[in-house]
């Protein structure tokens, strides 16, 4: 617990950062926006479907599409920009909603009286409809308010620190502690500037102008805040730090964490970590040098990014193949192989694997159209699943997907009979699994592979040759051990990292 | 002071106002009499451009209203609303100096005059001035409505059924207040109402409208003594119709029933 508040300065800054941008902006967009459609009727009914259609998008999804958006327009795509774009699109519609239908409800009677005491248009507006709709406006700030919060939490995968990252990595890595400090924290922030907006409406309200006051220079001072933080390392002297970044799985914690430390213990160089991104996100933000290493997997490269619908079974031509076109395509560059592997695979409980006589993926044939499966978020959408089922002709009864950490405990209390397990993952041996061998060489080779963006290959040397010096360091043993104790046993990813990290300058 | 010069307002098909002239002369009261929806209403909008004519002019001082920019127009006309349209969100002083702040008087004189309009309405400036109007009785806020649309000193003062909604003892003290505010003011003023005793009492001249027409102006005594119809027989008999009711009543007593 005391690890995870050591974190909290830094992942509640972010998120208040976010938060009180997005929302700054999100008003100063739909207020405006809103005054004009009373003004301009005809513009109510377009500016107001548009709005809601940004609100029928998910959250997730609406803060994911901004990642390809922004890199087609070669900005920064990953991190606060497309987070803060996301954020402030989704606040809009409550604020523009309850401007429009605050002053839409001011009592004509009270409107024609302005008109008859002699009041311009503009001072209709400034001293009697928005002093009117102001009850309303402010409750479509506070719910904005509150809404914003909750979903910045959403844009750790896509590359932003928010307190989303204590929950994503909490989720993955079973530390509950953290989901619990991450969940605590974003809904006591919700309700410190939910508490903010509404002194101001009721001082307001009451005409007590010294709580106005004391809750306009809390929230000044959260903004000063904000700002001080933001423009800090714009004038920091210190070089910026190598990145690392980790998509949302155990694994991958782990392997960020073991980068980092020995990339600062092997250069001395300032590192820091991007986590939790999502599978493209992670590439994507190589490629633009927001971030500088992360490990991915030869077989992943292949299908997502080379467009590879065949499955390669041969390791050396697969990782030859990968390397080339990294380099050609993106000018990234495969700074290690780091050993091991870490495949897809079909598991099922041994025990009733043991019963049913299941060893081989073909004996499942047979057998498919009684038995259910579950997988991770991309698996029945990826090649490999596609690969697997035709190589096989597999039909199955149900296809159930669910997150990456649940899959094993389904599996392991029935309710799926089959799900898609990664090869070095330490759940296999501590659920007393099976791992059904793939006899028609469906299944691709997936080689951990440490990727380096074109900058740090040209600019840090240094750091290219230490991690050269990772080559066929982990072998799947090893980083099934690593997984387990992170999974099961609950040690945290940076410990077991530097753990690893212990063992390999031991036998140096 | 006002002149109206064939002035019309028509609403697609429907008309509202027919081809109608009158004159107000300075300092004259004219009572706009008639029955729901005769356009009386409407007439006094037109004047102050609260609703824009379809046809013909309104001239103040010799001025055609249309020329002049409307909030300037209505800032030197005290309007006073059938729902008095009170700011909720203002205080009673706030609402009474709206217009002098919008004319960018100075704090200290519009405090001056909000105070001189409260007495002048008959409310106590101390324990008025700085209460919401919610926590002010009907008639009271009526008179706060008065005194908003006297505050800028306007020399014309256009007045909707101020008095219509309260009840008939709190409109006599009104009505009284009033009439001893314009005599002490001066002002011009046209008054819609549709109370026939209300207009014989406040009204210098009477106008009568019918289904958007002008059907007769003059003097009280005039209209009695020689009303131009039917119409505006019978409405001017209205109140000793009543009165000969309320004698027939007492005499017989109240109905067959409690006979």
């Amino acid at each position: 617990m005391s690890a995870q508040l050591a974190l909290l300065p830094e992942y509640l800054t972010a998120h208040v950062q976010l938060t009180l941008l997005a929302l700054l902006c999100s008003a100063a967009l739909s207020m405006p926006l809103g005054i004009a459609v009373t003004r301009v009727r005809w513009l109510e009914q377009p500016v107001l479907g548009l709005a809601g259609v940004i609100q029928t998008i998910p959250s997730l999804a609406l803060l994911a599409v901004m990642v390809p958006l922004l890199a087609s327009m070669r900005l920064q795509s990953i991190g606060f920009l497309p987070a803060f774009i996301g954020l402030t699109l989704y606040g809009v519609l409550p604020i523009l909603r309850n401007t429009v239908t605050g002053i839409a409800g001011v009592d004509p009677a009270l409107q024609e009286a302005a008109r008859g005491v002699g009041m311009t248009p503009r001072q209709r507006l400034w001293r009697v409809e928005l002093p009117l709709a102001l009850p309303v406006i402010i409750a479509g700030l506070r719910t904005a308010t509150v809404w914003t919060v909750g979903i910045a939490t959403l844009s750790t995968p896509i590359g932003a620190t928010s307190l989303g990252n204590y929950i994503f990595s909490g989720l993955q890595t079973r530390n509950y502690a953290a989901v619990l400090v991450g969940c605590v924290a974003s809904a006591g922030l919700a309700m410190v500037l939910d508490g903010l907006v509404r002194m101001v409406e009721v001082g307001l309200r009451t005409r007590r102008r010294r709580l106005v006051g004391a809750a306009t220079t809390i929230t000044v001072g959260l903004y000063v805040y904000t700002a001080v933080t933001l423009a800090a390392p714009l004038f920091s002297s210190v070089d910026r730090p190598v990145m690392v970044g980790a998509k949302g799985f155990t694994e991958q914690y782990i392997l960020a964490s073991l980068l980092d430390q020995w990339v600062e213990r092997e250069t001395g160089r300032p590192t820091a970590q991007r986590q939790s991104l999502g599978s493209t996100v992670a590439f994507d933000a190589l490629a633009a040098g927001d971030i500088d290493i992360y490990v991915d997997y030869s077989g992943t490269v292949r299908a997502h990014l080379m467009g590879r619908t065949t499955v390669g079974s041969d390791r050396e031509m697969v990782l030859a193949e990968v390397r080339a076109f990294l380099a050609d395509e993106h000018d990234i560059h495969v700074a290690a192989t780091l050993g091991f592997e870490n495949a897809y695979a079909v598991a099922a409980r041994a025990t009733q694997a043991e019963a049913m006589g299941l060893t081989r993926i073909s004996d499942l044939i047979p057998l498919g159209p009684t038995l259910s499966m579950g997988g991770d978020f991309e698996f029945f959408s990826r090649p490999e699943w596609v690969s697997i089922r035709d190589t096989y002709g597999l039909t199955l009864s149900n296809q159930r997907t669910m997150d990456a950490a649940l899959m094993y405990e389904a599996v392991a209390e029935g309710a799926v009979d089959l799900i898609s397990a990664y090869t070095t993952d330490g759940r296999i041996a501590a659920y007393d699994l099976r791992v059904l061998e793939d006899d028609r060489g469906a299944i691709p080779p997936y080689d951990a592979v440490v990727l380096v963006s074109a900058r740090l290959a040209r600019e840090w040397p240094d750091v290219l040759a230490a991690l050269g010096r990772l080559e066929g360091t982990i072998d799947v043993e090893s980083m099934r051990s690593m997984n387990l104790r992170v999974d099961v046993e609950g040690v945290d990813p940076s410990a077991v990292a530097a753990a690893f990290i212990a063992t390999l300058t031991d036998t140096r | 002071m006002i002149e109206l010069q064939h002035l019309a307002k028509r609403y697609g098909d429907r008309v509202a106002v027919r081809d109608l002239s009158l004159e107000v002369a300075e300092g004259e009261l004219l009572v706009l009499l008639g029955g729901s929806g005769c356009g009386k209403t409407t007439t006094l909008k037109m004047i102050n451009r609260l609703i824009e004519p379809s046809a013909g002019s309104v001239r103040v001082d010799g001025d055609d209203v249309s020329r002049l920019a409307t909030h300037e127009l209505r800032r030197r006309m005290g309007y006073a609303f059938q729902q008095v349209g009170l700011f909720p969100h203002l205080t009673v002083g706030e609402n009474i100096g709206i217009t002098p702040s919008l004319l960018g008087w100075t704090d200290d004189a519009i405090r001056h005059r909000v105070d001189e309009l409260l007495a002048l309405v008959e409310l106590d400036p101390e324990t008025t001035r700085d209460r919401d109007p919610s926590e002010l009785s009907g008639g009271q806020q009526q008179r706060v409505g008065v005194a908003r649309a006297l505050a800028a000193k306007p020399r014309v003062m256009l007045l909707d059924e101020p008095f219509g909604a309260l009840d008939p003892l709190t409109r006599g003290r009104l009505q009284d207040s009033f009439i001893r505010i314009r005599r002490d003011l001066g002002v011009t003023a046209v008054f819609v109402t549709h109370d026939m005793v209300e207009a014989l009492r406040l009204g210098d001249r009477i106008a009568v409208l019918h289904n958007g027409c002008l059907v007769q102006v003059g003097t009280p005594g005039t209209l009695l003594r020689e009303p131009a119809n039917d119409y505006v027989r019978q409405l001017l008999d209205t109140p000793r119709r009543e009165a000969r009711l309320v004698d027939s009543l007492l005499s017989h007593g109240p109905g067959p029933d409690s006979r």
